[in-house]
């Protein structure tokens, strides 16, 4: 075992981890990122539309229109100091971005250029409005770039696959993370005043996702298991447009352009679900749409999906129908859509310029995790209530900016505002703060688990207990859910973890890339994580955003409207048995913003 | 359909395996349209837990998953099974010391990558405005095809300069530096041309035009390694790439 010490340890190295990094180093802390993948393979990068800000670049804008935006998207559920901070600091975020050298697209001005995105409008919910500013359908690639590119500037230590598989505290305070060196299976200590996560979502509970076989929740997981709560765990985002029967990610961009959705009559049915902005409302609202329509029989063929059309013709045609000047050219859809026609013609053999794109919804991102203040500290109750030195950015955390549903644009914006945030805080905080030491023993428990999974000898191979997680979690916990189905998840998902505990089967007992005991291991992150999100589901007795109960339609703000706060009842992280939970709901919504204005105030969401 | 796979193996902990040797599989219920990373993914999960390799995104954008496959450099997760037949050979980039299975490794590459300043330089004050520097739709599109690079490697393993002098900064390296040195918002051109002028630069490319088609994210490599080699002949990057006029909405 081998330790180092640093100011500050980021976990991860997506947007928000190299954010946050870049801001401690420049702040002075000495930073080491400590990441599973090179930097470059985070999922940041597979972020297509665009980042919200209020630039005005094309046409009038205005922070506070986002951030009504948000907290509407959000079905009320989202902090409203949270979704304040969120718009303000966006503009900064993205004018500093350029300022690093992101090569967004520009406006003949020769400025960003912005376009629509579901669910962002002017002048509270009047029209859309041209908020999502763009590098092409790469807006996250050039981001993950643009941010490793000034950390390798600004020399910022990292430990490239180094896999963080536990969580060190010591008096009531963070004090650092262990990881396993993947090239070599050692175990290394990293201890430090200050820890951030950002380690991402955990899409991967799910059959069909437009997530990275590498989000598997492993921050959320592990600081779970070490008593720190997970917030709004059953609040997880269905992107509307997946590609059929693989998730992978059409952006809402393609809406943004000018795309509509279409059912086997050839009919615009977003126009029955939200009248006034119609494909562009926000994804629970269209993911819904599409299920009722796929419900109706009205799916292409009779089956579980729709067209998603782009083609020139289509998009002129409803354009002219709604009094619009603009016209689109194939050409122009080839320029501003490029990875995705490529995605469509390689996986689908289809041409999204002359034929639609058959698409289904697809577990896209986690509005829920671990629950932070504004400045990215970790807080452990409804007071509240910082720990010391534990810090969270990005998909991982729940500030919560997002509330119930996430709007498009928003999480690359989070990553970069918060990830700043919690950067810089951490420069002021590990200037004062003391290096609390070591617990004892630091990687005995991880060291055992790690040990039992390498020598066990039972029968269930961990692939197919993630198949069966993975279905039963698509069938009963996602886009509507009822009571019944839910508690099915939890038993099978129950069932699970039990074969996982005592009966597993594994073919590499080596320690060089034995990614047969990380995968393995990252199935332990999400059986947790599918266990806590099925039985916040099941609490939830109301629909509010992504949550939708077919037992309790109704939003339900007289007792709802409060945050769900999951809290793990073992007494250690691999305590065998049934993952019991106490589950909190006192730590109320921040309705700051409606205080004073009453267009903020929660009322029933329309599009 | 059936399909078998034919995997280039190593362990380094176990005697025996631990020199390169082939081994076959064999798959059934296969789709045309099956990605290359899900056969991987299913010989792991249903017949063989000790096969190692990376992957992530699954649908080419991370770059993790780069593999020599029937002889080509591809990403595993963008080449379909319909595209490759019923006899499938993987095995791992060339000219990386693999260090278990199809995994190699990556550190010569990315330090040929920070070699290269592969980042924004320009210490001019701020637009006082405190808003965006301004870039014309045209300068942007001059290195619009190299902002699109994922460092994935297939470029550079599949570079026979390369194979032959591991010192060679390589493709991916000359087309990180051309992202830079094209965009009129930087100002550390100069730098780099000077760095890829030197014997390991780019006059080590003797434009065998194997990058381009390896690439997976489709970048005219070979044409953006010409116009850094012409930028360093004339002392400039200027007037290299012609733009069409941009046609642009209101």
């Amino acid at each position: 075992m081998q330790t180092h010490q640093f100011d500050a340890i980021i976990v991860g190295a997506g947007g928000a981890g190299l954010m946050a990094a870049l801001y401690a180093s420049k702040g002075g802390a000495n930073v080491a990122v400590v990441s599973k993948l090179y930097p470059t393979r985070s999922h940041t990068g597979t972020a297509q539309g665009g980042i919200g800000a209020a630039l005005g670049n094309h046409e009038p804008d205005n922070p506070l229109w986002h951030a009504y935006d948000t907290v509407k998207g959000g079905d009320y559920l989202a902090d409203q100091n949270a979704a304040k901070v969120l718009a303000e600091n966006a503009i900064d975020a993205v004018i500093e971005l350029e300022h690093m050298g992101l090569p967004f697209d520009r406006t003949p001005e020769g400025r960003i250029s912005q376009r629509r995105f579901g669910g962002h409008t002017s002048n509270f919910g009047e029209k859309p409005v041209r908020r999502a500013c763009h590098a092409a359908d790469r807006t996250g690639h050039m981001i993950l770039q643009t941010l490793y590119q000034q950390c390798i500037k600004n020399e910022v230590k990292f430990f490239d696959e180094y896999h963080v598989v536990d969580v060190l505290m010591n008096n009531g305070a963070c004090v650092g993370v262990v990881a396993v060196q993947l090239g070599t299976g050692e175990l290394h200590v990293f201890h430090g005043k200050a820890t951030l996560f950002a380690t991402g979502g955990w899409g991967k509970i799910w059959q069909v996702t437009s997530n990275a076989h590498s989000l598997t929740g492993d921050g959320a997981a592990i600081t779970f298991r070490r008593g720190v709560p997970l917030q709004d765990m059953e609040f997880f985002q269905f992107h509307p447009t997946g590609i059929y029967k693989m998730g992978i990610l059409i952006t809402e961009g393609v809406r943004g352009e000018g795309g509509v959705l279409l059912n086997r009559h050839g009919e615009r049915f977003m126009e029955k679900y939200a009248p006034r902005i119609k494909d562009l409302a926000s994804r629970d609202v269209v993911s819904r749409a599409i299920y009722l329509e796929i419900r109706d029989g009205n799916g292409i063929q009779g089956k579980d999906y729709v067209y998603l059309d782009v083609r020139p013709e289509t998009v002129n045609r409803y354009l002219a129908e709604a009094g619009e000047t603009r016209r689109v050219t194939g050409e122009e859809i080839e320029k501003k859509l490029p990875d995705i026609l490529d995605f469509c013609r390689v996986y689908l053999g289809v041409d999204p310029v002359k034929e639609p794109m058959p698409i289904q919804p697809t577990a896209h991102y986690a509005m829920g995790g671990i629950p932070t203040n504004v400045d990215a500290e970790v807080v452990i109750d409804e007071n509240w209530t910082v720990l010391p030195g534990m810090y969270a950015a990005g998909e991982c955390a729940c500030v919560s900016c997002h509330g119930a549903n996430r709007l498009g644009t928003n999480s690359l914006v989070d990553l970069v505002v918060f990830g700043r945030r919690g950067g810089m805080k951490i420069a002021e905080y590990v200037k004062h703060a003391d290096l609390i030491p070591l617990p004892a023993n630091p990687t005995a428990e991880i060291e055992a688990e790690f040990k039992r999974i390498r020598s066990s000898k039972g029968k269930s191979k961990p692939g197919e207990l993630r198949g069966i997680m993975q279905k039963v979690m698509m069938d009963y916990v996602g886009v509507f859910r009822e009571g019944a189905g839910i508690q099915q998840a939890i038993d099978t998902v129950q069932e699970l973890r039990e074969r996982y505990q005592t009966d597993l089967s594994l073919d590499d007992q080596g320690y060089k890339f034995n990614t047969d005991l990380i995968e393995t291991w990252e199935l332990g992150c999400l059986l947790d994580l599918a266990q806590v999100t099925a039985k916040s589901a099941l609490a939830r007795t109301e629909s509010r955003g992504a949550h939708s109960r077919e037992d309790f339609k109704e939003r339900d703000d007289q007792n709802w409207l409060v945050h769900t706060l999951a809290f793990s009842k073992l007494a250690g992280p691999y305590q065998p048995g049934a993952l019991h939970l106490d589950l909190n709901t006192n730590k109320k919504v921040d309705l700051s913003l409606a205080e004073t204005d009453p267009r903020f105030a929660p009322k029933e969401r329309v599009y | 359909m059936d399909v078998t796979f034919r995997i280039r193996r190593l362990n380094p902990e176990i005697p025996g395996k631990d020199k390169p040797y082939w081994q076959e599989f064999k798959l059934s219920d296969v789709e045309p349209t099956d990605r290359v990373l899900e056969m991987l993914h299913r010989i792991k999960w249903e017949q063989d837990g000790t096969l190692a390799f990376r992957r992530s995104c699954a649908h080419g954008v991370c770059g993790s998953d780069a593999m020599r496959i029937n002889g080509v450099n591809r990403l595993a997760c963008k080449v379909l099974v319909k595209d490759l037949g019923t006899k499938i050979q993987v095995e791992p980039i060339l000219g990386l010391p693999v260090l278990k299975d199809l995994i190699v490794d990556m550190e010569p590459f990315f330090a040929h990558y920070r070699q290269v300043m592969p980042f924004f330089v320009n210490d001019t004050p701020l637009p006082e405005d405190g808003r965006e520097r301004l870039q014309s739709p045209q300068d942007r599109e001059r290195f619009d095809d190299t902002t699109k690079c994922i460092l994935c490697a297939c470029c550079t393993t599949a570079c026979p300069s390369f194979w032959a002098n591991g010192s060679y900064v390589g493709p991916a390296a000359i087309v990180q530096a051309h992202r830079f040195i094209f965009d009129s918002r930087d100002q550390a051109a100069a730098d780099r041309l000077d760095i890829l002028a030197e014997p390991d630069g780019v006059w080590r490319c003797r434009t065998i035009f194997n990058c381009t088609p390896a690439c997976p994210r489709e970048i005219e490599i070979t044409k953006a390694i010409g116009e850094v080699k012409l930028a360093i002949m004339r002392g400039s990057p200027e007037g290299i790439i012609q733009v069409q006029d941009i046609q642009h909405e209101a």
